[in-house]
């Protein structure tokens, strides 16, 4: 209901009564009774609606437990080497079995799920970081709009995977001297993917802050003295918040697809700190004789890219005010 | 429309001259020494000269220079002698591989044809397929058709390819064994039966390639047709009396087309990055598989020059499809 209807149901038919002092129908108590409703709980109503992304959301939610929780439950070390017991087929100690060493391929799923998992979200967050960043400072700073586009149409032009590869190739020794081997691969490769994705987010973010920057309450704001920095972090941020969130999805699947393809090409995690790739690498080896072990771990990648990105989807119609409430 | 281009074509020169710079300046930190290999009983002078002798012991920027020139004025001439049998450049110096020390843009010509088979083909499979099923899609809004393909986009955006391709192989080359798993490049294809071959080596890495393109293309295409659906001019075309296939495909489809042709221009050379992988998976030993190989032995030129040549791709796709859209839609001609 908006104001309009509001005000011409308070005033009465005869038009002697001014409004403040007629006496509101039952019709309009019950309306003014009802809390009023906050954007959030609205985004959340449409975004039930969307099937996909709910089952989306479901399934994301249940394999980062299933990943993190889960060797609380499996106490089997992955790493542990069972020679005797090596290349077994499911049963009720190994179900989904054992690899060429013998070690159980539910636990090595579990821990590299954590490590593929955490590589999609950190390196989502820099990009993210990145790409809002810019975004925003090339919308609101018209002088650094154009040094800034051009930084961001050249990132655009470069070959990204052959980049990644040369990235990993010629960074991964000092980084693993310098920070232990699991960690400096990690931080490698969180670098090396989020200084490659950021550029799709900034330039939404720069469009929807160029949009926003001239709209009355920015120069309400303004014009009481408000500074720039407050003026982007109180009123221009929230307000590009929902791009910010669709690509943050979208950027989680993309960085899982990468981090896999990098180890699959034999330049990601070393074999010890297995991620799903690395498994799936693994498994190649021995497609003939136990496809499963592929199987199992490129399974886990496409559903967690799957539901990633029905959530996106389900999360881009919610957060779209014209959709909403259709 | 020219002078766009003239333009576009100009500022596309300090693009590709900075992304050379930064691919030249990444590998500048690389830690390996090509001189690692070579025993511990070479002497150091002679070592020295070795090194002098890859071109290592200059300073950075002359080298950048050396390899600027090499690249875009020594690697043409080549390209102009081979084909007019001329004899510009002889006696220069080329890109020179340190794992085969032969040129390497040889080495890149030899490997190019595979790719682009591949490749090629599988561009070409998928847009026959995609487009179809984007035009049926939109036409039937919400309908079962619809939602399959949204959901089977889905899947093919979500699958990466080294599992999909993996997965084929799984299928159908080791349990039904109708596909050799391995792209065989030395197949000579000259009667019948070898054609049989070679199309049975090829469907495999096709489709994998193939499932993605698609699924990208016919979501475009039924995004694109559903803008054009509802506008005035479908519904003038409607009253006229137009029978409805002559207005949904040549009225609403020609408009629709123009957004798609030019997302199908800009995906090029993001597909032949996408094959690095697919050509891995399936031992094609295309440019992709070139590249990871160089990688692995740490041979910089080889590196350095298949780098550039996947960004001159995509800046040249770029350029194209910028012009593209301008020569099919007058609106945005940019004047």
């Amino acid at each position: 209901m908006t104001d309009h209807d509001r005000t011409d149901t308070l005033i009465p038919d005869e038009g002697l009564a001014p409004a403040s002092t007629a006496l509101p129908t039952t019709d309009v108590m019950e309306e003014l009774a009802t809390p009023p409703r906050s954007q959030w709980r609205d985004v959340w109503d449409q975004f039930k609606t969307h099937k996909g992304a709910m089952i989306g959301a479901v399934l994301f939610i249940f394999i980062v437990a299933a990943v993190y929780l889960g060797p609380y439950i499996w106490t089997i070390d992955p790493t542990q080497i069972d020679i005797r017991s090596r290349n077994q087929g499911p049963s009720f100690a190994h179900p989904f079995g054992t690899d060429q060493l013998g070690r159980d391929i539910l636990a090595r799923m579990m821990s590299g799920g954590q490590t593929s998992v955490s590589v999609g979200i950190t390196a989502m967050l820099l990009a993210l970081f990145l790409g809002s960043f810019i975004g925003v400072l090339a919308g609101f700073f018209k002088r650094l709009d154009g040094p800034l586009m051009r930084l961001t149409d050249l990132f655009l032009a470069l070959p990204l995977l052959p980049l990644l590869l040369v990235m990993m190739l010629l960074f991964r020794e000092p980084l693993s001297a310098a920070f232990g081997l699991e960690r400096g691969i990690f931080i490698l490769i969180v670098c090396a993917i989020g200084i490659t994705s950021w550029m799709p987010t900034a330039r939404i973010v720069r469009g929807d802050v160029l949009a926003i920057k001239e709209r009355e309450f920015v120069l309400a704001a303004r014009s009481i003295g408000t500074s720039n920095s407050q003026i982007i972090t109180r009123h221009i941020l929230p307000n590009v918040l929902s791009p910010i969130m669709v690509s943050a999805t979208l950027g989680i699947a993309t960085a899982i697809i990468t981090e896999s393809a990098l180890s699959f090409l034999g330049l990601g995690f070393p074999p010890d700190f297995p991620t799903w790739g690395r498994l799936l690498f693994d498994g190649v080896d021995y497609l003939q004789q136990y496809p499963e072990r592929v199987f199992w771990p490129g399974l886990a990648i496409s559903l967690t890219v799957l539901s990633v990105n029905y959530l996106g989807d389900g999360l881009r119609d919610a957060l779209d005010p014209r959709i909403r409430g259709r | 429309m020219l002078n766009f281009t003239i333009r576009r074509l100009v500022l596309a020169v300090p693009t590709l001259l900075f992304i050379s710079l930064v691919i030249f300046l990444l590998l500048e930190l690389a830690p390996g020494d090509p001189m690692a290999q070579v025993p511990l009983t070479v002497p150091p002078e002679v070592k020295e000269k070795m090194r002098e002798a890859l071109g290592l012991g200059q300073p950075m920027h002359i080298r950048f220079w050396k390899w600027i020139v090499q690249f875009f004025w020594i690697e043409p001439q080549v390209l102009i002698d081979h084909i007019f049998g001329t004899t510009f450049s002889e006696g220069d110096l080329r890109v020179i591989s340190w794992q085969t020390r032969s040129p390497v843009m040889d080495i890149v010509v030899q490997r190019i044809p595979q790719t682009l088979w591949v490749v090629g083909t599988a561009y070409v499979v998928a847009i026959l397929i995609a487009l179809p099923i984007g035009i049926y899609s939109a036409y039937r809004q919400y309908s079962w058709f619809d939602q399959m393909g949204t959901f089977v986009s889905m899947v093919g955006f979500s699958v990466p390819p080294f599992f999909s391709g993996v997965l084929v192989i799984v299928i159908f080359s080791v349990q039904l064994g109708w596909f050799p798993s391995i792209y065989d490049t030395t197949h000579v294809v000259n009667d019948w039966d070898s054609f049989v071959v070679q199309l049975q080596q090829m469907i495999m890495p096709v489709m994998v390639l193939a499932l993605q393109i698609t699924a990208q293309l016919s979501r475009f295409m039924r995004a694109s047709m559903l803008d054009n659906l509802n506008q005035d001019y479908v519904r003038t075309a409607r009253a006229k009396g137009l029978s409805e296939y002559t207005v949904v495909m040549v009225h609403v489809l020609r408009n629709s087309m123009i957004p798609v042709v030019t997302v199908i221009a800009l995906g090029i050379p993001a597909i032949f990055g996408g094959a690095i992988i697919t050509e891995q998976v399936f031992k094609v030993n295309g440019i992709g598989q070139l590249l990871i190989g160089a990688i692995q032995a740490n041979d910089l030129p080889m590196v350095q020059t298949l780098t550039f040549i996947f960004a001159v791709l995509i800046v040249l796709f770029n350029l194209i499809a910028d012009v593209l859209y301008g020569i099919l839609d007058p609106r945005i001609r940019y004047d």
